[in-house]
């Protein structure tokens, strides 16, 4: 994929290809299918939520690998603010 | 003489491995070396057919297997070449009939007079296809520039190295170099990328492949195939040689790339 391709947003299958078959591969070999991840992430989010109040549309949880490890990565942004401040009142 | 025993297997059916098979015993059988094709496929068999031997078959493996005859008599000679043999799978059976202890007493018994045993496993990663590996030396990942099949192939190399076999090597087979370029096809770069093994031969799609095997004379024979010569330097790297990739996906800096990830691989 050349400079222009990227600048359109064009992009080409074969880097669609890759980004699918790193993600499975890595569903494949921790298995762990996605659907067990999304019922994970539905359990953190209760539990966390009875101390913490989160802003649950926009956790996100994946699993990444580098080399042999693989690991799971929780990134759970809080309600803003402002949200909670009116909570508090 | 002590054969080497080659399996090549991928997981994924319709990538490659039949073709690979025959085409790896003619080449390893031309350059002089004594070779015995085993078709691992029982109830499926079709090795017979990719070399053109189809007509000559008496004997089976399950045959052999079962003492219904001796192994001489169920090892066919190659009509072109004096050094290939094809034990053929039997065809009104299952995979149930052998055992992987019977693939390895077999090629066990084959060493003594075989440079090489090249052993075509099934698709799948049942008992045919560990029937296909136990008596493996040298595991032969083969598989094409799809999603599906590459996944397939990490499967593979994950079974095979809960085995403790040596590490397998891959053939990317089928490739469109044109795609590739144009960034239609995952290319071989990006494929050991992701499997993380080391590669033994890239082969591209060819006519000559299907018009070779209608034919029954598998493309290594045919000088001009690409997809044949590209067997002949897998048949050279199994045996240690340090053959250098051919530049097929790009003109530019791919064999720089291929040949910084890849050590020769084969015989050790």
């Amino acid at each position: 994929m050349n400079f222009l391709d990227r600048l359109r947003g064009d992009r080409r299958s074969a880097t669609a290809a890759k980004e699918r078959l790193q993600l499975v591969l890595i569903h494949d070999r921790a298995d762990f299918p996605p659907g067990k991840l999304e019922a994970l992430k539905d359990d953190l989010i209760a539990t966390l939520s009875r101390h913490v109040d989160i802003d649950t549309k926009r956790v996100n949880i994946s699993l990444t690998q580098d080399r042999h490890q693989q690991r799971l990565v929780a990134d759970i942004p809080l309600a803003p603010p402002r949200a909670r401040r009116k909570e508090i009142r | 003489m002590t054969a080497k025993a080659a399996t090549i297997t991928s997981g994924k059916g319709g990538v490659g491995k039949t073709t690979a098979t025959a085409n790896l015993g003619v080449a390893l059988a031309s350059a002089g070396y004594r070779v015995v094709c085993i078709d691992g496929d029982i109830g499926l068999r079709n090795l017979d057919v990719v070399m053109g031997l189809e007509n000559r078959i008496v004997y089976d493996l399950v045959d052999v297997i079962e003492g219904r005859c001796k192994l001489r008599q169920a090892l066919i000679k190659d009509k072109r070449l004096a050094d290939l043999y094809l034990i053929p799978a039997a065809q009104t059976r299952d995979k149930t009939a052998v055992s992987p202890q019977d693939m390895v007493k077999l090629v066990k018994d084959l060493r003594t007079d075989f440079d090489w045993v090249l052993i075509d496993s099934p698709a799948g990663i049942e008992r045919g296809f560990r029937n296909a590996i136990a008596p493996a030396d040298l595991v032969l990942i083969i598989t094409n520039p799809e999603v599906s099949a590459v996944r397939d192939a990490d499967r593979i190399i994950g079974l095979v190295e809960a085995e403790e076999k040596s590490p397998p090597k891959l053939i990317v087979n089928r490739v469109k170099p044109e795609m590739v370029k144009r960034g239609d096809m995952l290319s071989t770069v990006d494929i050991l990328d992701v499997l993380a093994i080391d590669l033994i031969g890239v082969v591209p799609e060819d006519d000559a492949v299907t018009v070779a095997t209608n034919q029954g004379s598998p493309a290594v024979l045919d000088a001009r195939s690409r997809a044949g010569k590209a067997f002949r330097d897998i048949a050279r790297r199994m045996n240690g040689e340090d053959v250098p990739f051919e530049s097929l996906e790009s003109k530019d800096g791919f064999f720089g790339r291929i040949s910084r990830i890849v050590r020769p691989g084969g015989a050790s």
